[in-house]
C-alpha cells in the first residue's frame, strides 16, 4: 500500500519567520488523518502547501509528493498552469468558512458546475445532471429545487454541504478539510463529519481533517499528527495518542481538556493548565515547547530534538519521550 | 434567596419580514454562589438572552429581578446600579475592548463613571485586579492589540470584575480560545468565583465545558428552555431528546463512530413550526406533538423538561 501523498521535509517561511518547519508525514489511501495544533503550529499552511495555495511571499523548500496516474509529482516544483490540473482532480480542499469560499452572486449549482468546466468533458446537460447527483451525494435534500438557490439562501451545514460536493466533483484521491466543521454547531457538526466518512468510502478518497478538536481525532482519524509551533511533534493512532500520550504537549493537551475530566468538576480539581502560550515557542533555542514544558532540562534548551520512530508505528520529537505520562502514572499509582 | 430570578421572559426583534420571538416563556433563578450553564444551538437565543438580562435590548414581556429590585425596564441612571452588581465577558474580548485605549483607561473608566475613589485609588484597584487576573504589571500602559487571545480574555475579565459585581454573565468565554489557553481561563473564572462569591450565567455551545464548569445547567431551543436542572442531573439522565442528540454529538473517545446524528437543521425563530418546536427534528414525535406545543413545569432547580414523551429514566 504506497502513499497517495507524501509530505517531505516541508518547510515555510516567510522572511525570518519559519512556522512551519521540516515536517514529513504521508498519507494512505482510504484513510483519515488528522493533523491536530493550535492557533501557531502551522497546520493551515501545511495543508495549503498540499494545495500548493501559499501565498506569494512564502517561500517553501521540501517537497510534496502526490501519487497520479502517471506517477508521482510533486506539488512544490511544478508551474502554476500544471497545479491547477492537480487541484480538484487529485487533492481538493474545504474551508472552515462556507460563506466566504462561496461566490455570493452566483447560484450554488453554477459554482458547483465549475468544477466540472475545469476539468471534465461534459456538455450542459451532462453537467447539469452531474451536478444534481453531486448534490444527492452528499445529501442536500430537494435537489432539483436547491441547485438555484444562492448562497445566503442555505444554512451553515448546508453550505458546507455545497462546499464538499464542489471539492468531490472530480473524484479527487485526496480530501483536506480545513476546520470544515469548526464553525457550525455541534449536531450539524457530527452529520458533515458522518458525511466525509461515507465519503471516504463510497469514493476511495482519503481524507485530512486540519483541526484543533481532540473530540473530533478521537472519534473520526485513523492516524493523528499533533503539530506544535511549526514542528511535527508526535504522530500515533487515536487509541495511542489518548491512552499514551509520548509529547508533553500531547499530555498536556489531553490533560486541560475538559472531557478528560472524568464527571469532576470545578468545584472538585482545578483543569490541567499548560502554562504561558504559543507565542514563547521558537524565540529562543532548543526545543519549541520547553518554555512551557514541566519536564524540562538542560539538553531541551540546547537541541531541537527530532521527530524519531518509537516503538515501531509511533513517532515523537522529544528528548524524553512519554515522561509525563509515566509521572501520571506512579503518582496514580501511589494515590 | 435567589440574586437573579427570570419571569416568563419573552424578547422580540423587529426585521424585514416582520417582529419575531427570540426568546419565550423563560423562567429561571440563579442563586448566590452558583454557576448556571445555558447551551444550546447558534440562533437558539442565547446570546439574546445574556443581552436581556444586561438590558442591552429591550424584553417584550415578563420579568427580570436581581437582588430583590425590579429591572426589567430599567434605562439609564437607573441602570447605574444594575452594572454594579452584574457585568458581563465576552466570547472576543478584542471585539469588545476600544483599540484605542490603554488597558488604564479601560480599567479605571468603569470606576470613574460609578465615582470611586480618588484617580490614586483607582489605579491602585486597576493594578490590583491586573495582577489577579495574571496580568503583567506593565499591562496598565499598553493597549489591546499588544496582547494574545488568552490575556485579552483576561482583560475583559479585569474589566468585568473591577466594579466588584455580584454576578457575571459569561458568553461563550473560551470559545475563541486555543484549548491550552482554555483551561487557564476556566481555572481563572474558578478561582475568581471562590474568592469574590461570584455567581455566573455560564453561556456556552460547549457541553463538555458546561459539565465541567456548571452547576446547573438550562438547554435551549429555538428561543425555549426545554430541559433544565442539576448538571450532573441532566447530563447522566437527559429526558428530553434534544438534549440526549446534543450529549450524543459531542465526539468521545468512548462513543463508536456509528451514532445516528441527529438529522435536518435547525429552521430558525423566523419559520417555527406548530407545536413542539423540536418535532420535525425529533426521532419520537407523534400527532400530539405536531399539534401541542409542551411547555416546561414549573419545578424550582429541580430537572424539569419540556417534553411530551420524554425518554426514560434510566437510574
Amino acid at each position: 500500500m504506497s502513499a497517495v501523498l507524501a509530505v517531505e521535509n516541508l518547510s515555510v517561511a516567510f522572511g525570518p519567520a519559519r512556522p512551519v518547519e521540516r515536517v514529513s508525514f504521508h498519507v494512505n489511501p482510504r484513510e483519515t488523518l488528522a493533523i491536530v495544533g493550535e492557533s501557531g503550529s502551522g497546520k493551515s499552511l501545511t495543508a495549503l502547501s498540499m494545495m500548493g495555495l501559499l501565498p506569494r511571499n512564502a517561500r517553501a523548500s521540501g517537497q510534496i509528493l502526490i501519487r497520479t496516474p502517471r506517477g508521482r509529482v510533486d506539488m512544490l516544483a511544478l508551474p502554476e498552469r500544471r497545479r491547477r490540473l492537480l487541484r480538484g482532480k487529485q487533492i481538493a480542499m474545504v474551508f472552515q468558512e462556507p460563506m466566504t469560499s462561496l461566490n455570493p452572486v452566483h447560484t450554488i449549482g453554477r459554482q458547483i458546475e465549475e468544477t466540472l468546466i475545469a476539468h471534465e468533458d461534459l456538455d450542459r446537460a451532462a453537467r447539469r445532471a452531474r451536478v444534481r447527483e453531486l448534490m444527492n451525494l452528499v445529501r442536500i435534500p430537494d435537489a432539483a429545487r436547491r441547485i438555484d438557490d444562492y448562497p445566503h439562501q442555505l444554512s451553515g451545514g448546508m453550505r458546507q454541504r455545497v462546499m464538499i460536493a464542489m471539492a468531490v466533483a472530480c473524484r479527487p484521491r485526496i480530501l483536506i478539510a480545513d476546520e470544515a466543521t469548526t464553525a457550525l454547531d455541534v449536531t450539524i457538526q457530527a452529520q458533515i463529519l458522518q458525511l466525509l466518512d461515507n465519503l471516504r468510502r463510497e469514493l476511495d478518497v482519503a481524507v485530512v481533517l486540519i483541526t484543533h478538536d481532540l473530540g473530533v481525532v478521537s472519534q473520526w482519524a485513523d492516524r493523528v499528527v499533533v503539530m506544535y509551533a511549526g514542528l511535527h511533534v508526535e504522530e500515533a493512532t487515536p487509541a495511542q495518542l489518548f491512552a499514551d500520550p509520548l509529547h508533553p504537549y500531547s499530555h498536556g493537551l489531553l490533560a486541560a481538556s475538559p472531557r478528560n475530566a472524568e464527571g469532576l468538576t470545578y468545584r472538585d480539581a482545578p483543569l490541567a493548565e499548560i502554562p504561558g502560550s504559543i507565542a514563547s515557542a521558537r524565540a529562543e533555542a532548543g526545543c519549541p515547547f520547553r518554555p512551557r514544558c514541566p519536564a524540562a532540562r538542560e539538553v531541551c534548551g540546547a537541541v531541537v530534538p527530532p521527530p524519531v520512530a518509537y516503538r515501531g508505528d509511533r513517532l515523537v520529537a522529544c528528548h524524553f519521550p512519554g515522561i509525563l505520562t509515566e509521572e501520571a502514572r506512579h503518582v496514580a499509582a501511589f494515590a | 434567596m435567589s440574586l437573579l430570578s427570570l419571569e416568563n421572559l419573552a424578547t422580540a426583534y423587529d426585521t424585514p419580514h416582520g417582529r419575531f420571538r427570540a426568546l419565550e416563556g423563560v423562567s429561571f433563578s440563579v442563586a448566590q454562589g452558583e454557576t448556571v450553564g445555558l447551551v444550546g444551538e447558534s440562533g437558539c437565543g442565547k446570546s439574546t438572552l445574556g443581552k436581556t438580562l444586561m438590558r442591552l435590548v429591550p424584553s417584550d414581556e415578563g420579568s427580570i429581578r436581581l437582588d430583590g429590585d425590579e429591572i426589567t425596564t430599567a434605562q439609564g441612571r437607573d441602570l447605574m446600579p444594575v452594572r454594579r452588581k452584574l457585568q458581563m465577558i465576552f466570547q472576543d474580548p478584542f471585539a469588545s475592548l476600544n483599540p484605542r485605549h490603554s488597558i488604564r483607561r479601560i480599567l479605571t473608566g468603569p470606576l470613574k463613571i460609578h465615582g470611586v475613589a480618588s484617580r490614586a485609588e483607582r489605579n491602585r484597584i486597576a493594578e490590583e485586579i491586573v495582577s489577579r487576573v495574571g496580568l503583567p504589571p506593565d499591562a496598565l500602559d499598553r493597549y489591546p492589540h499588544e496582547f494574545s487571545g488568552g490575556q485579552r480574555q483576561r482583560i475583559g475579565i479585569a474589566r468585568a470584575l473591577i466594579l466588584r459585581p455580584q454576578m457575571i454573565v459569561c458568553d461563550e468565554p473560551v470559545s475563541a480560545l486555543d484549548l491550552s489557553i482554555q483551561a487557564q481561563i476556566i481555572n481563572l473564572l474558578a478561582e475568581l468565583k471562590r474568592e469574590y462569591g461570584l455567581s455566573y450565567l455560564f453561556i456556552s455551545h460547549d457541553l463538555s465545558v458546561v459539565r465541567y464548569f456548571t452547576d446547573r445547567v438550562l438547554v435551549m431551543y429555538l428561543g425555549r428552555i426545554v430541559e433544565s436542572g442539576p448538571t450532573r442531573e441532566v447530563w447522566d439522565n437527559p429526558r428530553h431528546p434534544y438534549t440526549r442528540a446534543l450529549i450524543d454529538a459531542l465526539p468521545d473517545a468512548g462513543n463508536p463512530r456509528e451514532v445516528a446524528p441527529l438529522s435536518g437543521d435547525l429552521p430558525g425563530v423566523q419559520n417555527l413550526p406548530g407545536g413542539c418546536r423540536f418535532h420535525p427534528r425529533c426521532p419520537h414525535a407523534t400527532d400530539l406533538c405536531r399539534k401541542v406545543e409542551p411547555l416546561i413545569p414549573e419545578n424550582g432547580d429541580a430537572h424539569a423538561f419540556a417534553c411530551h414523551h420524554p425518554l426514560p429514566l434510566t437510574a
